[in-house]
C-alpha cells in the first residue's frame, strides 16, 4: 500500500479515526507520519486529518481531468482557477468538475448526499430522482438474474416517471 | 439615502437584549447561503452581472413581511465608518464590508434578520437572536428562505443540495453559530483542550469577528463546519449539545477557580477594574480584554448593583468605529485611546471597586 500523502513510499502507519458516525482512514509512510506528528496519536485531531486528506483531494481534482484542463462551458471557469481560489465560478461548475469534486466533498463533509431542505418547487423532482435510482438498481438486478419480464415492467415504469417529470418542469420553470 | 446611524438601535438598547444563558452565550445566529441558478458566483461574475443579481435579489428581499421598514442599501453607498460599525455589531462580515459595487445589505429594524447580497454567495441571509436560541434562529431563517424561494430561482441539485461558491458550504448552505464568553476556561487554562475536542466533533472555534480573528475579550464563536450529508435540524441539535457542554465546563471552571484560586480571580478582576476606572489612554484590544474580566466580576457578584448590560454596552461603544462615530472630527488612533479612556472612566464612575468575599474554609491557595 502506498502512502496516501506523498504517494511514493510504502505506508506503514495506518490511522483510523471515527468522527461522529463517519470513519476516516489514513495510510502514511514513516516520514509523512512523523511530519504530521502522528507518532503521538493522542494529540492528533480532526483538523490535522482534514488537512492531510484535503491535500490528497486537491490532487484528485487534478488527476480526474486526465491532464486535460477542464473548463466550465457556462462561465469559463477552469481548474486552475479553482486551485487558486478554492471557489467555483457558477452553479454549473459543480457538474463540470463533478468527478474531481466528489473526492473533495467526501473529505470535507459528513456525507456526499444532500439530506436537508429542498425548495418546494424541486420537491417532486427530488423524490422522483430518488425513486428513479431505486428502480434503476432493481432493473440492473433483474437483468443480471435474467428476469426479463420484471425488467420490462421496470423499464416502462422508469420511462413513465422520466416523461412525467420533464414535461411539467419545462412548463413551470 | 437612509441614515444608518439613526436606523440602528442605540448600544444601550442592544446591550439590554436578553436571551437564555446569556451569561455565557452572547448571541446565536443561523446563516443560509443561496445562489441564483443562472448567474456566476459573485467572486467570478463581472461587475454588470453582479449589479444585475443585486437588482434581482434586493427587491425580493425587501418585499418580505419580515423586512418591513428595513434598511436597504448598496454597499458602495455606505461609508467606511458605517461599514465598520456594522462589522462591530456582527451584522455583516468583514468580507462584506470590503465589497463595492454590486453588493448590498438589507437589515430589518429589530436587527434580527440581516441579508448580505453578493458576499461570497449571491445571498447570505442570517437570523440573529440574543442568548442561546439556535432552534428559534433556524426556524426564523427557514421561514424566511421559504418565502424567498417563491420569488427567486435558487441553484439546487437534488443530490448535492444548494450550490454554493465554496464547496465547504454545499448542501444545506447552513452555518449555525453561537458567540460565547469564556473567561473561566481561559483563566483556568482549559480552553485549548476544549477547542481541540470541539474540533474533533467537526465543529469550528473562531475569534470575535469570525474567520481568522483573535479571541478578543475571551469571546469565541463556535459553529458547524460540515454542511452536506446531514439535515439542518441535526446540525442545529449537534451544536446545541456541544454548547450545553461548553456552558457546563465554563460554569465549572468559574466555580473551581473561585474555590481553588480565589486570589488569582480577585487579582485579575481587581486589576481590570483598576485600569479601566483610572486609565487615561487605552487601546480597544486592552479595553475588550479587561471588560471581559469586569463582565466575569459582574457574573460572580463582585459588583453588586452593576448590571451586565453596562459592560456589554461599553464592549460595543469602545470599539474603534463606534467610538469614532461619537466625534465629528476624524480621530487618530492615539486620540481614540484618550477618548476611550475618558468614556470608560466616566461610565465606571458609579461602580464601586469589587467586593472580595472572605476566603471559604478548607481551601488552599
Amino acid at each position: 500500500m502506498q502512502c496516501s500523502l506523498c504517494k511514493e513510499k510504502p505506508a506503514t502507519v495506518h490511522l483510523t479515526q471515527i468522527v461522529g458516525d463517519k470513519m476516516h482512514k489514513l495510510d502514511l509512510c514513516d516520514s509523512c507520519a512523523k511530519a504530521k506528528g502522528l507518532n503521538d496519536t493522542a494529540g492528533f485531531g480532526l483538523a490535522d486529518s482534514d488537512f492531510v486528506l484535503g491535500l490528497g483531494a486537491a490532487q484528485e481534482v487534478e488527476q480526474a481531468a486526465g491532464g486535460v484542463e477542464l473548463k466550465c462551458p457556462r462561465c469559463g471557469f477552469t481548474q486552475a482557477d479553482f486551485k487558486k481560489s478554492g471557489r467555483l465560478g457558477c452553479p454549473e461548475c459543480y457538474r463540470t468538475f463533478s468527478e474531481g469534486l466528489s473526492g473533495l466533498l467526501k473529505t470535507m463533509h459528513k456525507g456526499t448526499r444532500h439530506t436537508g431542505k429542498t425548495p418546494e418547487g424541486m420537491r417532486a423532482t427530488a423524490e422522483n430522482a430518488d425513486r428513479m435510482k431505486a428502480l434503476q438498481k432493481k432493473l440492473e438486478k433483474a437483468i443480471e438474474s435474467e428476469n426479463f419480464e420484471e425488467a420490462a415492467q421496470l423499464r416502462d415504469e422508469i420511462k413513465q416517471i422520466s416523461e412525467r417529470s420533464t414535461a411539467p418542469k419545462n412548463l413551470t420553470r | 439615502m437612509r441614515d444608518l446611524h439613526s436606523f440602528l438601535s442605540p448600544p444601550a438598547e442592544t446591550a439590554r437584549r436578553h436571551g437564555p444563558h446569556d451569561r455565557i452565550v452572547m448571541s446565536s445566529r443561523v446563516r443560509l447561503a443561496r445562489n441564483l441558478k443562472d448567474s456566476a458566483f459573485p467572486g467570478w461574475a463581472k461587475k454588470n452581472e453582479r449589479v444585475k443579481v443585486l437588482e434581482t435579489i434586493r427587491p425580493a428581499v425587501e418585499s418580505l413581511p419580515q423586512m418591513k421598514d428595513a434598511f436597504s442599501e448598496a454597499m458602495d453607498n455606505l461609508g467606511a465608518l458605517d461599514r465598520q460599525i456594522l462589522v462591530e455589531r456582527h451584522l455583516i462580515s468583514r468580507e462584506h464590508a470590503a465589497k463595492s459595487a454590486g453588493s448590498g445589505l438589507v437589515l430589518n429594524s429589530e436587527e434580527t434578520f440581516s441579508v448580505m447580497i453578493n458576499e461570497e454567495d449571491h445571498l447570505r441571509m442570517q437570523a440573529l437572536r440574543p442568548g442561546l436560541q439556535l432552534k428559534q434562529a433556524w426556524a426564523a431563517i427557514d421561514e424566511f428562505d421559504s418565502s424567498l424561494e417563491k420569488k427567486l430561482d435558487f441553484a439546487f441539485d437534488p443530490d448535492i443540495g444548494y450550490l454554493t461558491a465554496c464547496p465547504t458550504n454545499l448542501g444545506t448552505g447552513i452555518r449555525v453559530s453561537a458567540m460565547l464568553h469564556l473567561p473561566g476556561l481561559v483563566l483556568g487554562e482549559q480552553i485549548n483542550p476544549i477547542i481541540q475536542s470541539v474540533n474533533k466533533l467537526g465543529l469550528t472555534v473562531r475569534g470575535l469577528y469570525g474567520e481568522g480573528t483573535e479571541a478578543l475579550g475571551n469571546v469565541f464563536q463556535v459553529s458547524n463546519q460540515m454542511t452536506l450529508g446531514e439535515n439542518e435540524a441535526m446540525i442545529v441539535e449537534r451544536l446545541e449539545k456541544v454548547l450545553a457542554q461548553i456552558i457546563e465546563h465554563e460554569e465549572n471552571a468559574r466555580q473551581t477557580l473561585l474555590e481553588r484560586k480565589p486570589k488569582t480571580v480577585y487579582n485579575h478582576i481587581g486589576r481590570a477594574y483598576g485600569i479601566l476606572a483610572n486609565a487615561h489612554s487605552i487601546t480597544s484590544k486592552e479595553t475588550m480584554n479587561l471588560l471581559s474580566l469586569l463582565r466575569l466580576g459582574v457574573d460572580l457578584a463582585l459588583f453588586p448593583g452593576t448590571e451586565r448590560s453596562l459592560v456589554d454596552e461599553l464592549f460595543l461603544i469602545t470599539q474603534p468605529a463606534h467610538l469614532q462615530k461619537q466625534f465629528s472630527d476624524k480621530l487618530s488612533a492615539e486620540e481614540r485611546d484618550l477618548m476611550r479612556a475618558d468614556m470608560v472612566r466616566e461610565r465606571l464612575k458609579n461602580v464601586s471597586r469589587p467586593i472580595v468575599k472572605s476566603r471559604p474554609p478548607n481551601t488552599t491557595n
